[in-house]
């Protein structure tokens, strides 16, 4: 009998054990290690910071799924992989710290044959001073609770908004080296959308504020597309929309200090700056969750196994991170999101360490670098948990020597649904879609398929957004004909 | 929304009120749902290895 563990129950997590546990049958042990109760479909928390769906319709129980699903579900947080195991005993395992099943607080060592580490993303608000909710300066959208709280404070001025005062919104990412400009770019639409349905956009000034050198990079070098008898870039696009919207911009800003009414930042040409608000929501950078890894002596060995982020090493290569821009390679990101090290080990979805950036590095005159860093979306997080579970899959029942199934960003693409506003026929979004997620100029002039790569906005896009609410939701409860939904 | 001559957004295409009426008109987006569901159904068939 083998043993999966997965730690980390979000998207890629979720995907890789449910799939795992379908597969594999009671023969053979998938255990989910996940801090909290219940799942979360992040994309739609855009939608609960205007108040457009409640918490409950984003969120559900894991532990009836789990049992459902034949997974073995610990509501707990991974601490420490000890790959080798320790003096006491040959099989490795992780230490993990329970924070519910009436457990709280109790350790445990959990034994594995196979560990995928799905733990994505510590919102690292601490970063940057007085950034966040803690903070109490700025919202935001990552969890359904910030979303929740989001909505609140948003309310509470649009309260004051109708009673004739003027404010000041300023939306968009938090620090220099932020991903994820994508959700601050829907919150902005969002927020537009909904004081124009309460009649008070006109008391509001929008300013989004991003360190992307151009809007429309995203994180991924922006992209170009076929359109009215041209290829365009995105920019283009990007700025009519804001333009059309009446949203200002700020572009190539590291934001490095947050008080209760104003940003700090600093901008590409060295400059500093500040921006004044009334309501904030910035997105702030992401880091690894910080686990540890000691070998059997029981030395830490955290950094043969993870980036100083705190991301996990995996097959790409690492060597192209210091070689500049126009080298980088399709080639340098990884197929099998295995470690190298340890080869019963993988890593998915944000968790893992990429390469380099795909946006080009950026420094300040100052040092500062200022650009966003890769996002690992939905699409790609899922289709990185599926193809690690098809391969431990055939490992385990069929023997296979080595991972079966690959998930290289450079060969996949990914869709993308930016919501611009909520409503069955007042809403809109941006549908796009990108082939290959990392450009590769070898291959493309414009370094992507133009043939997949393409996008527009309108109601179309809002329904399809809605459709993948739904549809996901339905898989990630596993409920009849799951496995035929596509990542 | 007023477009000030060498301000920020003077620079930027806008949509026509045809673009617009498009964009928000229920029997042209619905085949446009139709449209990008068959696009990212063909990219979701080419990304799995
Ligand atoms: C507001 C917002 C909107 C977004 N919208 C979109 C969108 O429209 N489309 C899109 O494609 N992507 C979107 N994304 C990105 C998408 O949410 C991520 O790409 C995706 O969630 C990444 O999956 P993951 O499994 O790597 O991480 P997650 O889904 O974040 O899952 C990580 C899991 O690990 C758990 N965990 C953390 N620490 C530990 C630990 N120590 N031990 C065990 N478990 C741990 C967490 O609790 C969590 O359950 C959005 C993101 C945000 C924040």
């Amino acid at each position: 009998m083998a043993r999966v563990v997965v730690l980390g129950g979000g998207v890629s997590g979720h995907t890789a054990a449910t799939f795992l546990a379908k597969w594999l049958g009671k023969k053979h042990e998938v255990v989910v290690v996940t801090p909290n109760s219940q799942w979360n479909w992040i994309p739609s928390n855009i939608w609960v910071g205007v108040g457009g769906m409640s918490k409950q319709e984003v969120v559900f129980d894991l532990a009836p799924v789990y049992k459902k699903g034949n997974v073995d579900y610990r509501q707990a947080k991974a601490i420490s992989i000890h790959p080798e195991g320790s003096s006491d005993t040959e099989k490795q395992f992780v230490t993990i710290e329970y924070t519910g099943q009436d457990k709280v607080g109790n350790s445990e060592k959990l034994t594995y044959d196979y560990l995928i580490n799905a733990t994505g993303p510590k919102l690292n608000f601490g970063a940057t001073e007085g950034l966040g909710p803690d903070a109490g300066n700025t919202v935001s959208v990552c969890t359904a609770d910030h979303a929740v709280h989001a909505n609140e404070k948003l309310d509470e001025l649009i309260a004051q908004m109708k009673s004739g005062e003027h404010k000041k919104i300023l939306i968009g990412v938090g620090h220099g080296m932020c991903t994820c400009q994508g959700a601050a770019f829907e919150y902005t639409f969002n927020v537009d959308h909904k004081l124009k349905e309460e009649g008070v956009r006109d008391k509001a000034t929008i300013t989004y504020i991003t360190n992307e050198y151009e809007l429309g990079d995203f994180g991924v070098a922006g992209m170009h597309i076929k359109l009215g008898g041209y290829v365009t870039s995105g920019k283009v696009f990007a700025e009519s929309l804001y333009t059309e919207r009446d949203v200002k911009w700020i572009k190539r800003a590291h934001v490095n200090k947050v008080e209760k009414d104003r940003v700090h930042y600093e901008l590409l040409d060295g400059s500093q700056n500040e921006e004044t608000f009334d309501f904030s929501m910035l997105i702030p950078p992401f880091g690894g969750v910080g686990l540890k890894a000691y070998d059997k002596a029981g030395k830490d060995t955290t950094s043969k196994i993870f980036n100083p982020g705190g991301f996990m090493f995996v097959d790409a290569d690492y060597s192209k991170g210091g070689v500049p821009y126009e080298e980088w390679d399709a080639d340098d990101w990884p197929s099998y999101c295995q470690n190298p090290l340890y080869k019963n080990i993988f890593a998915v979805g944000i968790a893992f360490a990429p390469p380099h950036l795909i946006s080009k590095p950026m420094k300040s005159p100052n040092g500062t670098p200022i650009n966003p860093t890769p996002p690992r979306t939905g699409m790609p997080s899922a289709m990185m948990g599926k193809a690690v579970a098809q391969s431990l899959r055939d490992i385990i029942l069929k023997n296979a020597t080595e991972p079966t199934h690959t998930a290289k960003m450079s060969e996949m693409g990914a869709a993308c649904v930016a919501s611009a506003g909520k409503g069955l026929f007042s809403g809109s979004a941006v549908a796009m879609t990108m082939y290959p997620v990392i450009p590769n100029f070898k291959k493309y002039k414009y370094g992507r398929d133009l043939n997949g790569t393409f996008g527009e906005i309108g109601l179309a896009g809002h329904w399809v957004k809605y459709l993948l609410h739904v549809a996901f939701l339905w898989k990630a409860k596993l409920k009849p004909f799951w496995t035929i939904i596509p990542e | 929304m007023k477009i000030k001559p060498y301000s920020q957004n003077s620079f930027t295409p806008v949509p026509s009120a045809f673009t617009k009426f498009r964009r928000n008109c229920v029997i042209w987006q619905f085949f446009r749902f139709i449209a990008i569901n068959i696009k990212m159904t063909v990219l979701i068939l080419k990304s799995h290895h």
